[in-house]
């Protein structure tokens, strides 16, 4: 992708907008078709400590899906998603921030059009459908930074309605203390019950404002099984709310087990002394996601 | 627990002998409905020139690719990923589809609610349960998209397909009372108080 790069070896990364707008069409596909390895293995583990019949016979079902949607080059879920894109950018990157947002809602029509794929966005007041996944403030696109010299990464994840119509928000106050935190991510859990399609990935946030705790709910629900909280408390909340929500026998579907959740996952934010805010957002077991990270060497597909 | 094969569309009486536990693998004839299909043929009156009596429609919103029209394809789409979604927003168009329309089987995930088990008690109805998110293995189970109607609604148009074996469904909410979502239900109820107990938040 000679497109992308300036050649000089102290010059920043210059990423082309036409490489973002071919990179956001792979990616959209891709995701919708390859689960990431972290997820497939987390089946597995699933799959071998399950000891309800009817579980482990859901559980075989997606393992088999998982399959057969890579052998027949099909997406895994009909479910297309809200698209979201999170753009990491590191040291030493010029970006041109408008017209890569241009090129990702480019990128993101033409996978809808020319795949096709399913346009599951409409306006929010006529529910009318472009046909082209994208509309007011959507693919949603969130950009951060990184100490990465010189690269940038885009993921793509595209967010399914079932387990992202289980996403709760309750502003908690300190006299509630972390008990009335881990009560309200259980009775969620139990209330979402089989419509968020477990296994899932519970997402937890707590503190920051309401609007961050939400957004570390869903960073917490999309982020890769087998990574831990940062925080050191958040840490241990995570491992303690897994163990729970996995002795509530809900179970793949809602249709009883031990699967009910890969994992907890929490995220944490400083909060104000008159606050204790808490979210919960989920991600089904179709926890899809796909990356592409650009470097002065060219650009990487990956989960 | 027993098997069930049912040729579309099926007698009330076949699908009364259906039970909480039993499966059912479906032949021949299925419909795709969804939240804005139904939302425009019960709450803003809209008729469908589908005969669905007896017929089982499955919760979904296809992934379809635009062909022409040819043969027995009178739809102008073919499958590209036809999945299932959570049933339980459309809850209240159970009683509805059956009473109006003469449906007799649900397919979807998650579950519904009270209103739709007394629909199918009262009716003689059932729902089945599908593996959500397994839509690349239920594509496999559909022959063709036959017809469409009310497509303005794209992609939540009333789609009509053939199927080839598709299954095996689980039955989850029979006409006789029985629902699996409610004894899960009662049993994460009941485990609740030890739960919060041992994460010191009870």
């Amino acid at each position: 992708m000679t497109l992308m790069t300036r050649a000089g070896a102290a010059d920043p990364l210059v990423v082309a907008p036409e490489a973002i707008e071919e990179a956001a069409k792979l990616l959209y596909i891709r995701a919708c078709k390859i689960l990431p390895d972290d997820i497939k293995a987390g089946f597995t583990r699933l799959d071998a400590s399950e000891t309800d019949g009817t579980a482990k016979r859901i559980l075989a079902t997606m393992i088999e899906n998982i399959g057969v949607a890579e052998r027949m080059d099909n997406l895994l879920c009909q479910d297309t998603g809200i698209p979201i894109f999170n753009v990491l950018i590191g040291r030493n990157v010029a970006v041109d921030g408008w017209a890569l947002k241009e090129a990702i809602a480019r990128g993101t029509a033409r996978a809808t059009r020319e795949h096709p794929l399913r346009s599951s966005v409409v306006h929010p007041i006529t529910r009318k459908n472009e046909h082209t996944s994208c509309g007011e403030r959507v693919p949603v696109i969130n950009i951060d930074f990184s100490d990465r010299d010189r690269e940038l990464r885009l993921e793509m994840i595209p967010k399914g309605s079932g387990s992202e119509n289980g996403s709760f928000l309750q502003m908690l106050i300190p006299a509630d203390g972390i008990a009335a935190v881990k009560r309200f991510v259980v009775d969620r859990v139990i209330q979402a019950g089989g419509k968020v399609c477990p296994p899932t990935i519970v997402g937890v946030g707590v503190g920051g404002t309401s609007d961050l705790c939400m957004h570390l709910a869903k960073i917490a629900a999309t982020r890769p099984l087998g990574s831990r909280c940062a925080d050191a408390e958040g840490a241990k909340l995570e491992a303690a709310l897994s163990e729970a929500v996995n002795s509530l026998g809900i179970g793949p579907q809602g249709l009883g087990g031990d699967s009910t959740a890969f994992a907890v996952h929490v995220e944490t934010a400083a909060t104000h002394i008159t606050m204790n805010p808490v979210a919960v957002n989920i991600q089904c077991h179709s926890a899809r996601r796909a990356s592409a990270t650009f470097t002065p060497d060219g650009v990487a597909i990956g989960f | 627990m027993a098997h069930h094969v049912l040729h579309m569309p099926a007698t009330e009486e076949q699908v009364r002998a259906l039970r909480v536990g039993d499966t059912v693998t479906l032949e021949d004839l299925l419909f795709g409905i969804r939240d804005a299909t139904q939302i425009h043929m019960f709450d803003r009156g809209r008729r469908t020139r589908f005969d669905l009596r007896g017929h089982a429609v499955i919760h979904t919103a296809p992934n379809l690719r635009k062909v022409e029209r040819s043969g027995t394809n009178h739809s102008g789409y073919e499958p590209v990923c036809i999945g299932t979604t959570t049933s339980d927003r459309m809850e209240r168009f159970t009683r509805p589809l059956m009473e109006r329309e003469g449906v007799r089987i649900i397919i979807g995930k998650g579950g519904l609610r009270d209103g739709s088990k007394e629909a199918f008690r009262d009716l003689g109805g059932a729902y089945l349960a599908v593996v959500g998110g397994a839509a690349a293995l239920e594509t496999t189970w559909i022959e063709a998209v036959e017809d469409v109607d009310l497509d303005d609604l794209n992609p939540e148009s009333l789609y009509k397909f053939r199927i080839k074996g598709f299954g095996p469904l689980l039955v989850a909410t029979d006409s006789h009372g029985g629902s699996l979502y409610d004894t899960v239900n009662a049993e994460a109820a009941r485990r609740r108080q030890a739960v919060l107990e041992r994460l010191g938040a009870a």
